[in-house]
């Protein structure tokens, strides 16, 4: 099996599947009606990616696993997603920010990985593009609309992206795997995106009138497996069926 | 002998489950169908990537052409080139409309935010002055619209391009 290609699948496919996870909890629970349905089409659009994400990285892997054995059985450690997207979803402006970070990040990504010199993956990215260009609108003005609304909403927004920017570097992380899957041409210079990312992110800020950050602290780890206490609870809630009755099927 | 053109038009009667009006061969789903012997193979693309319609799709293929004597069947998934709502048909817009879901306008310019939303026609009374209530509908390839004039809530099957 070509391990760099499988690590960096896998990686990709878990931020969607993560993220996907937690926009499904606001299920029932959105502010308003609209809202409740734009999030739980954007955790289907992930959890539809992750789908066929996990279906190539068990190919790859080739020792008969399934997409729903990486998704469901696999322990804490071995999710690679990136720590901002196992965040708790707080309040619809915790939510939004979290979603606005990463989209922002997410369309930039897979408009670069749609060159990939691998063609499932630049097939995934290709397709998974024209979603994300909607979630990542719809994000990006409910952050204007926040921000720039009344001072509640404005004092929350703010306060979320204070807490959650921390955790925005490490979807730039490189390491081996991201330096062997460039050099095959297979994956995407994350550096390159970064200022594009900054740019678009200030873009925002600026209409929002939000202010970016002073702290630079940084958290990561997620892309090596070790998470925020928060992930372990997410998976329990996920896993709960295969764990409990293992492998039942509907 | 049964031809790859017969096929195609039993295929016309395999409707799409959340759309029922659309078949599949309308949707732009079915993109390649080859025939050798016995054996069939069928491509198909998904609409969205978390379309949970797909499935059904499939079987309901597999049972068509069951009736029809044909079981030595692939039916295969293909995401490029990805599906586009380009692919929707002239017959499967207009069988849109008389449905009551307003068919694809041209694309909204998803990188500009509070962009003006595309002006949709209500597809019950044709007003041009409607409303989008919210980019994300009852599935993931709808939008909800209002007509201002009628007062119609509508389903905007949006754009993907």
């Amino acid at each position: 099996m070509n391990d760099n290609l499988y690590s960096y699948t896998l990686r990709i496919a878990d931020d969607s599947l993560i993220l996907g996870q937690r926009l499904s909890e606001w299920c029932g629970h959105g502010p308003v009606l609209e809202e409740d349905i734009a999030l739980t089409n954007i955790a289907l659009d992930l959890i539809g990616q992750a789908t066929t994400l996990f279906e190539y990285a068990a190919s790859v892997q080739n020792e008969g696993k399934t997409a729903d054995d990486l998704a469901f059985l696999r322990y804490e450690h071995d999710y690679k997603n990136a720590l901002l997207v196992e965040q708790p979803n707080g309040d619809f402006g915790q939510t939004m920010v979290r979603q606005w970070l990463f989209d922002t990040f997410r369309v930039l990504f897979y408009d670069a990985l749609k060159h990939s010199s691998d063609t499932q993956l630049a097939a995934i990215a290709e397709k998974s593009l024209k979603e994300t260009k909607y979630h990542c609108k719809h994000s990006s003005e409910w952050i204007i609309r926040l921000g720039d609304g009344t001072d509640e909403s404005h004092t929350r927004t703010q306060a979320a992206l204070d807490q959650l920017w921390r955790y925005s570097e490490e979807l730039f992380f490189m390491d081996e795997t991201d330096q062997a899957m460039i050099e095959a041409k297979v994956g995407v210079d994350l550096e390159a995106l970064r200022p594009l990312w900054m740019e678009r992110i200030q873009e925002v800020v600026r209409e929002a009138t939000l202010t970016i950050p002073t702290n630079n602290w940084k958290q990561q780890g997620g892309r090596l497996g070790k998470h925020t206490e928060h992930l372990g609870f997410l998976l329990a809630d996920l896993q709960y069926m295969q764990r409990a009755y293992p492998g039942m099927e509907w | 002998m049964v031809t790859v053109t017969d096929i195609w038009h039993w295929l016309e009667d395999v409707s799409d489950p959340e759309v029922p009006v659309l078949s599949v061969v309308d949707l732009g789903v079915v993109r390649s169908i080859k025939l050798e012997g016995d054996s069939a193979e069928i491509v198909i693309t998904p609409t969205y990537s978390g379309c949970p319609a797909m499935r059904v799709i499939e079987e309901d293929i597999r049972a068509k052409l069951a009736d029809h004597g044909i079981s030595d069947l692939t039916v295969t998934t293909t995401l490029s080139p990805a599906w586009t709502t380009d692919w929707l048909s002239e017959n499967g817009r207009r069988k849109l409309k008389e449905y009551g879901i307003a068919p694809p306008e041209h694309e909204v310019d998803k990188s500009v935010l509070f962009a003006t939303p595309t002006v949709v026609p209500c597809p019950l009374c044709n007003s041009r002055n409607t409303k989008m209530v919210s980019q994300f509908g009852s599935t993931a390839c709808k939008a909800h619209y209002q007509c201002n004039d009628c007062l119609e809530p509508f389903d905007y099957f949006k754009c993907l391009k």
